[in-house]
């Protein structure tokens, strides 16, 4: 048994839990034996803290980038277009990009605005609604309520991994949750023992059954040398663990998976500050995409992300504020990659969101409701009217393969 | 009516075995709940008064690090670091206060409503530096008054600026008041939703009744002595809630509104069915609701009477263990079975309190204050007894005793003396069956009959 279960990772404190970097989750809804969802795998994550899309996806080419952000526009990372360059953190992906399977939307954003958030801006983000929903009055995640509308779902259908929930994939439609770190390993007589004191109650006894059997798959992953043995000893670990459990999910019969990386909150010394957020970003791509093989991920469409951009000009600690437009980082083999998709609002003082933000051009929902209408046929009817209420999706914007 | 301490100690307390002369029979329990709340003397818990100039420090110093230079800033910096600390190790004491209550209290039923309505109004820091203000808002606003008429808990919650911060009630301003049309900012209507649709009636509103409660709550808000009704703040004119006009931008005129939605038969409704929910059955018989509706109705919302209501029907009484317990009951009642008190938990070093209680609470799906959202922690058995809820309180059971007791108590004393008569034949028969100490004292705490309620 291993008691490290407990002891290690407890460094943060009582009240911020919640808010550790490393206090992610990992939700993944499954299909049952008739595939309801067919063979596509939609991955979401949601970067806390407010990811500068700027930052991620720079706008080299126009010369105004390195006026509004000394400290941050250098050294310049791969070219991707022309115009926009990859931050150099993320380099190690663009064998993807050549591939067509890495691709970003720039200039999107919930219809969040003004306020600047963290708290409320992850709540419309994984609620999925507009400004014209009252505070507090819808309490389940898109996702979620995608899945409501998929008949035929397996009750054991999703996994949030981590202490923290996946708020985008909760409410009533099945969802289950793990920790890659949670384990029940019991002496075959204490197993036994289980089973006898479970055995008149249902409940109980199906928890357990699966908790074991969660553990022995994850086991038998590894001793099959689906997974690598090569987990990092050290910052990516975490992530490692992350990735490989949604990993082996998605190769079985997982068709929805969502987790959070955290860490987005730059407002000082971004270019360090910033640094493992971006190799934890990557990690988790390059890995799944690895993990997965070529088969698998060739139907797998990954979309990263966050409550909202920060601001155009660095401020005066070299970092970046709450802003408003950001980036959204896609990648799979489901996806139409090698472009950096939306309307470039440009960066002149005139063309930014209050004199201070990217101007956001687009709605993040539309890409992920076209994503969805294109991996799993869902009506747009439906997308428009109770996945995301009050969207427009507007014209199919070609993201898939 | 037959009322057996098992059932006393599991439904209403936090487990066996009961204290010393422990009441566990309706009259004595709510003899108790009626005489002093000696546990708040005993293990004090934390007062916003005393926070105060923490709290300003903290505000001050992190506008300094953000808008000073170089030398300056990095003072602030740590200046502002330390105080957030203070704040936390005053959240983290009060979470081993709350345990340490639970575990010593004669009267396990006051612990048990003070978590229930403190799940009722819930609040989540929002920040580092709130960290404190939920446990202060339970000490201040929940705690005295257990046994008034829940307009004065409503009353003491929402004017609590633990409540104010959380909804945002401390960032809405009246469009049209002084201070409103100078910023040109507006309503919030968050704390509004959240009274009418979480705190009392429930049901039965429209978004008008939200928006003009909002406008109503506008004034009300946080400064840095606490909670304070700024008319500059508060939106002119009349408002209707509920069919009734409340005319007068005063404090006066907001505590009349929350007097008439406390009274209201919905909010008596709703709560008497959340009260029957929590403590006895997911899904409870109508019998039950009715009669604690009816007790509400009849004595203006008096918690004692509703209290009293509670502990004399038979249905409070049935044997069946419908519930499942929460980690933080759980947690309590492995504690108090393994004969921890509360001195041994106010003695634990912070480290150890996090990685034995906190942090496999967490993993167990409820981490310490911070429930989902604003409607707090769910209460269906099924949200609890997960896979992976399950793995770690399995777990826990066969791996934690053996770090807070030396040597592991006789497993078969300790079945009896945790479940009394819950004691299943099933786990009677396990239990000698283990191949060890640890994992015998792993199957009681593990059993159905320890985590259901």
């Amino acid at each position: 048994m291993d008691r490290r279960l407990f002891l290690k990772g407890l460094t943060g404190t009582a009240c911020s839990l919640a808010a550790h970097p490393l206090m992610t989750t990992v939700t993944l809804a499954a299909s049952d034996g008739s595939a309801p969802l067919g063979d596509h795998r939609l991955v979401v994550v949601i970067l806390r803290g407010g990811m500068d899309g700027l930052d991620l996806v720079r706008p080299s080419g126009d010369p105004l980038l390195a006026g509004y952000r000394p400290t941050l526009s250098a050294p310049q990372g791969p070219d991707l277009t022309g115009y926009f360059s990859l931050n150099p953190m993320l380099a190690g992906l663009m064998p993807l990009w050549q591939a067509g399977q890495l691709g970003f939307v720039h200039a999107t954003s919930t219809p969040y605005r003004d306020h600047r958030s963290h708290f409320d801006g992850q709540d419309i983000l994984e609620a999925g609604t507009g400004l014209d929903m009252p505070d507090g009055s819808v309490r389940d995640g898109w996702l979620n309520r995608m899945l409501q509308a998929v008949p035929g779902l397996r009750s054991q259908t999703a996994f949030a991994i981590g202490a923290d929930s996946a708020p985008v994939l909760q409410g009533p439609a099945p969802v289950s949750n793990w920790q890659p770190d949670v384990r029940l390993d019991l002496s075959p007589q204490s197993r036994l023992l289980l089973d006898h004191i479970y055995h008149d109650d249902a409940l109980f006894r199906e928890a357990a059954t699966e908790a074991v059997s969660l553990t022995e798959r994850m086991d038998l992953a590894r001793m099959n040398g689906a997974a690598p043995p090569t987990v990092d000893k050290g910052r990516l670990a975490e992530t490692d663990r992350l990735t490989d459990f949604a990993a082996e999910r998605l190769r079985d019969d997982t068709r929805i998976a969502a987790f959070s990386l955290n860490g987005w909150d730059t407002h000082r010394n971004q270019s360090g500050g910033s640094t493992l957020p971006l190799q934890r970003l990557e990690r988790v791509v390059l890995r799944l995409a690895d993990q997965l093989g070529p088969q698998i991920w060739g139907k797998t469409l990954l979309l990263a992300m966050t409550e909202f951009g920060r601001t155009v000009a660095e401020n005066g600690t070299r970092g970046t504020d709450h802003g408003t437009g950001g980036a959204m980082l896609m990648a799979g083999g489901a996806l139409k990659g090698g472009q950096v998709m939306g309307r470039w609002p440009g960066l002149d003082e005139a063309a930014l969101y209050q004199r201070r933000d990217l101007m956001p051009t687009s709605d993040v929902r539309a890409w992920a409701a076209w994503a969805m209408r294109g991996m799993y046929g869902l009506d747009r009817n439906l997308l428009e009217s109770s996945v995301f209420p009050g969207l427009a999706m507007g014209s199919d914007p070609g993201l898939l393969a | 009516m037959t009322q057996d301490k098992t059932t006393a100690a599991f439904r209403f307390g936090y487990g066996l075995p009961l204290p010393d002369q422990a009441p566990a029979e309706p009259a004595s329990m709510l003899a108790a709940l009626r005489g002093p709340d000696v546990m708040a003397a005993t293990w004090p818990g934390p007062h916003l008064a005393d926070l105060n100039d923490t709290l300003t420090r903290a505000d001050t110093l992190l506008q300094t690090w953000r808008r000073a230079k170089a030398a300056e800033a990095r003072v602030a910096r740590q200046d502002y670091r330390q105080a957030i600390a203070q704040l936390e190790g005053v959240t983290l004491l009060a979470a081993k206060t709350t345990i340490a209550r639970a575990l010593d209290a004669p009267d396990g039923f006051r612990e048990r409503l003070v978590q229930f309505w403190a799940d009722h109004f819930t609040t989540v820091a929002r920040a580092r530096r709130d960290s404190p203000l939920p446990a202060t808002l339970v000490e201040e606003a929940i705690r005295p008054h257990l046994t008034d008429r829940f307009a004065d808990m409503l009353k003491a919650v929402v004017q609590h600026p633990a409540m104010l911060r959380y909804l945002d009630q401390s960032r809405s301003l009246g469009p049209n008041s002084r201070i409103g049309k100078r910023q040109a900012k507006g309503l919030n209507e968050n704390l509004a939703r959240e009274l009418l649709e979480l705190h009392t009636v429930g049901s039965g509103y429209t978004q008008e009744d939200v928006t003009q409660m909002a406008e109503l709550l506008t004034g009300l808000t946080v400064d840095k002595t606490g909670a304070t009704f700024d008319a500059r703040r508060a939106e002119p004119g009349p408002e209707t809630v509920l069919g009734t006009t409340y005319a007068g931008d005063a404090l006066a005129t907001v505590l009349k509104a929350l007097d008439d939605l406390a009274e209201h038969p919905a909010t008596a409704a709703h709560l008497a069915r959340k009260l029957a929910v929590h403590f006895v059955s997911d899904q409870p018989s109508p019998d039950l609701v009715q009669a604690l509706t009816d007790a509400w109705r009849s004595s203006g919302g008096d918690l004692l009477a509703v209290a009293e209501s509670l502990l004399t029907q038979p249905a409070a009484w049935s044997r069946m263990q419908e519930k499942a317990r929460q980690p933080f009951d759980f947690t309590v009642a492995a504690l108090r079975t393994l004969g921890l008190d509360g001195a041994d938990v106010m003695r634990m070093a912070d480290g150890v309190f996090r990685q034995i209680i906190l942090q496999p609470m967490a993993a167990m799906g409820q981490p310490w204050q911070r429930p989902p959202g604003p409607d707090g922690w769910p209460e269906a058995a099924e949200v609890w007894i997960t896979p992976e809820a399950m793995a770690v309180r399995i777990t826990w059971a066969m791996e934690m005793p053996q770090q807070l007791v030396t040597p592991l108590p006789d497993p078969a004393t300790l079945m009896t003396r945790s479940l009394g008569s819950h004691l299943g034949e099933r786990l009677a028969w396990a239990v000698p069956r283990s191949e060890s100490t640890r994992e015998a004292v792993g199957l009681v705490l593990a059993s159905p009959e320890f985590n259901r309620r």
